[in-house]
């Protein structure tokens, strides 16, 4: 267990224009859990390799339990990691490969059948102990490749896509296991994954990363409410928000077929603008009847997806299509015009330009982002 | 049923056929060789070849009598091919490792460089190696012809084991590294293990390439280091040549490669291809 620092860590490859990861600011408390979330090439692989040390930081520091392990070699770092594609070694039975470590350090055979028949209880897969791991399911594979880190019992775990060779139903079932291991190991672990549905549900901490650069560092609920960006905004949550570009008037933010009243706070921070990005969660939407409201987007219905719980429904007002959450026993066809309405206080409003956030929902002015 | 008319379609049987043809054909100098090792000298000497004679092992008496000195150029056949292999697999493993999973730029080249070297006749580096061996005192000398024998096997076999490296997961080695494995440690724990048939079977092809090498050994050897090829070609003298004894000598040379051919095709074939189809 220790607490991770990563100060201005950055990464430039040799000859690449750019860097793949620039100016990284975080540190972790002891035995947290951190998610870093992003589209393909933000980054946040390589941030994971910088820190077990596949990778050199080419900028800034790496802090693990307090020492600098900048040059240290992945095996003097006291981490485990979990690979994507599990990386079992093949020739090897599930015993063998969750002692291997053990063994390059020659502890003593009790201490090591010991240690991994823990973790192979705490996992479920002792019956599995003497299989080879072609023997063994998605899912199988997967708990081994979490034994072989958690017999190490290091201070890092290092988590890199772990789900995404797994089926959704698996993935379900396993995401809410690794988030009880580590409630009862309490080892600070990285996870990386580009599904911000496993963000939200496993992490502490998300950083949530673009084109090698951290957008926001924040809880789930506060990425949700208080997003610092455009970007954040629209990866964080599903279906993804809508944005809306407005002309400010009066108080009002209008587009084509559709008028928003802003609130005192929203007008507030809207300022002298003239122009904003509207933001609205599909959740915030809803059927607005047949009322004339002050807050209303009208269009025509394009698609309707009944999900039995709850139905989606996308609607074009304007040149945007908008994305609304419906009761199912709302009755909408397809070529229906409805009429959808929001809360003054559920607008998300971001600058035009600098698309940050000028005011998120719940809790007033939005945090400066953290990058 | 339907699996036995499938096999006797017309497609089938004319692949069969052409097949067979093809094989004959390639195989035609072996069967030669084998028919003509059992005449006598005068039988193997007519113009019209002749398809039945009383077969006779007088040749192959003779191509291991004494004075011919089989055994001295097996012997050195065996050691040349078993030591080239030993010595070229124990520089290609390091090598093919290194390229495979730490490449650099220069990678690529550096592979395509080896195996340029295999472009050149190898009578036209004949006379410089001559000179140098002669310089050295390494004419007539197996270990001399051990180096010869491994340099010229080195490009294919670092080839090989560099493609069967490289469908190694790069991720098995990056887990050896955080697992604590030294490099090393991650070589013969890790890497060697998933790697054997790969391994076994560029030994093999080395070990061949070896055997059947005779323009070294014709030219660097006199008679102590001399392997079979040498011992095959005595035969043919300034009197004329011995067919019936030269086939029982070229019989007996090249039984032991294809008795050894024989029960690695499998694992031949599979190496030769691995890594052509995911």
């Amino acid at each position: 267990m220790a607490v991770v620092a990563l100060k201005n860590v950055g990464k430039q490859y040799p000859g690449a224009a750019s860097l793949a990861v620039e100016d990284f600011n975080l540190t972790t408390h002891d035995g947290e859990f951190i998610v870093l979330v992003g589209p393909s090439g933000c980054g946040k692989t390589t941030t994971m390799r910088m820190i077990a040390g596949l990778e050199e930081h080419t900028q800034g520091t790496i802090e693990i339990g307090g020492r600098d392990v900048t040059g240290v070699v992945p095996k003097d770092r006291d981490i485990a990691m979990v690979f994507q594609s599990y990386a079992l070694y093949p020739h090897m039975s599930v015993r063998d490969n969750m002692a291997f470590s053990l063994k390059l350090k020659k502890y003593a055979k009790a201490d090591i059948n010991k240690r991994v028949e823990d973790a192979a209880e705490v996992l479920g897969i002792t019956p599995l102990l003497d299989r080879k791991p072609r023997a063994l399911s998605g899912g199988q594979r997967q708990r081994v490749a979490l034994g072989r880190a958690i017999v190490r019992q290091p201070q890092v775990f290092l988590m890199d896509e772990p789900l995404s060779n797994l089926d959704a139903k698996l993935r379900v079932d396993m995401r809410a296991e690794i988030t009880k291991l580590h409630r009862k190991l309490g080892v600070t672990t990285f996870y990386v994954t580009h599904d911000q549905t496993e963000a939200m549900t496993m992490g502490q901490r998300i950083a949530v990363m673009k084109d090698g650069v951290v957008q926001q560092i924040d809880s789930p609920n506060n990425l949700y409410q208080q997003p610092a960006n455009v970007f954040v905004g629209g990866f964080i949550g599903t279906p993804a928000m809508n944005f809306l570009d407005a002309a400010v008037a009066n108080g009002t933010a209008t587009g084509p077929d559709f008028s928003l009243a802003l609130d005192a706070a929203r007008r507030e921070v809207a300022g002298t603008r003239e122009r904003l990005h509207v933001g609205i969660r599909p959740e915030h939407l809803h059927l607005a009847g047949n009322e004339a409201d002050a807050q209303s987007l009208k269009g025509e219905v394009e698609v309707v997806e009944p999900l039995g719980a709850l139905t989606m429904i996308q609607v074009r007002v304007g040149d945007t299509k908008v994305t609304a959450q419906i009761e199912p026993h709302q009755q909408v066809e397809m070529g229906d015009t409805v009429a959808l309405t929001c809360a003054a206080d559920k607008l998300y409003l971001f600058d035009t330009e600098s698309q940050d956030t000028l005011i998120g929902i719940d809790s007033g002015v939005a945090d400066q982002p953290a990058a | 049923m339907s699996a036995q008319a499938k096999r006797f379609s017309g497609a089938n049987i004319a692949f069969g056929v052409l097949g067979w043809a093809v094989a004959l054909l390639m195989f035609l100098p072996l069967i030669w060789l084998l028919v003509t090792a059992f005449k006598t000298e005068a039988e193997a000497f007519t113009v019209t070849p002749q398809l039945f004679f009383e077969p006779t092992l007088d040749s192959f008496k003779a191509a291991l009598a004494q004075g011919a000195g089989y055994w001295h150029y097996a012997w050195n056949s065996v050691f040349t091919a078993l030591a080239s292999t030993v010595i070229g697999l124990m520089l290609t493993v390091p090598a093919a490792y290194a390229m495979a999973f730490y490449p650099s730029k220069r990678t690529d080249f550096t592979l395509v460089w080896m195996v340029s070297t295999k472009f050149i006749p190898a009578v036209g580096v004949l006379v410089p190696i001559f000179l140098v061996y002669k310089t050295i005192g390494l004419l007539d000398n197996v270990w001399g012809l051990i180096a010869l024998y491994t340099a010229m096997n080195l490009p294919i076999m670092i080839w090989m084991v560099y493609s069967y490296f490289r469908d190694i997961p790069k991720d098995l080695v990056e887990a050896a590294n955080i697992d604590g494995a030294s490099m090393g440690q991650t070589m013969l724990k890790v890497i060697l293990p998933l790697a054997t048939p790969g391994l076994a079977s560029t030994g093999l092809l080395a070990l061949i390439l070896a055997w059947n090498e005779s323009f070294w050994s014709i030219t660097m050897t006199n008679y102590q280091a001399s392997t079979l090829p040498v011992y095959i070609a005595s035969f043919k003298s300034a009197e004329g040549m011995f067919w019936a004894k030269m086939s029982a000598a070229s019989v007996l040379s090249i039984a032991p490669i294809i008795v050894l051919g024989w029960f690695a095709q499998r694992q031949m074939v599979r190496g030769l291809t691995f890594g052509a189809v995911k």
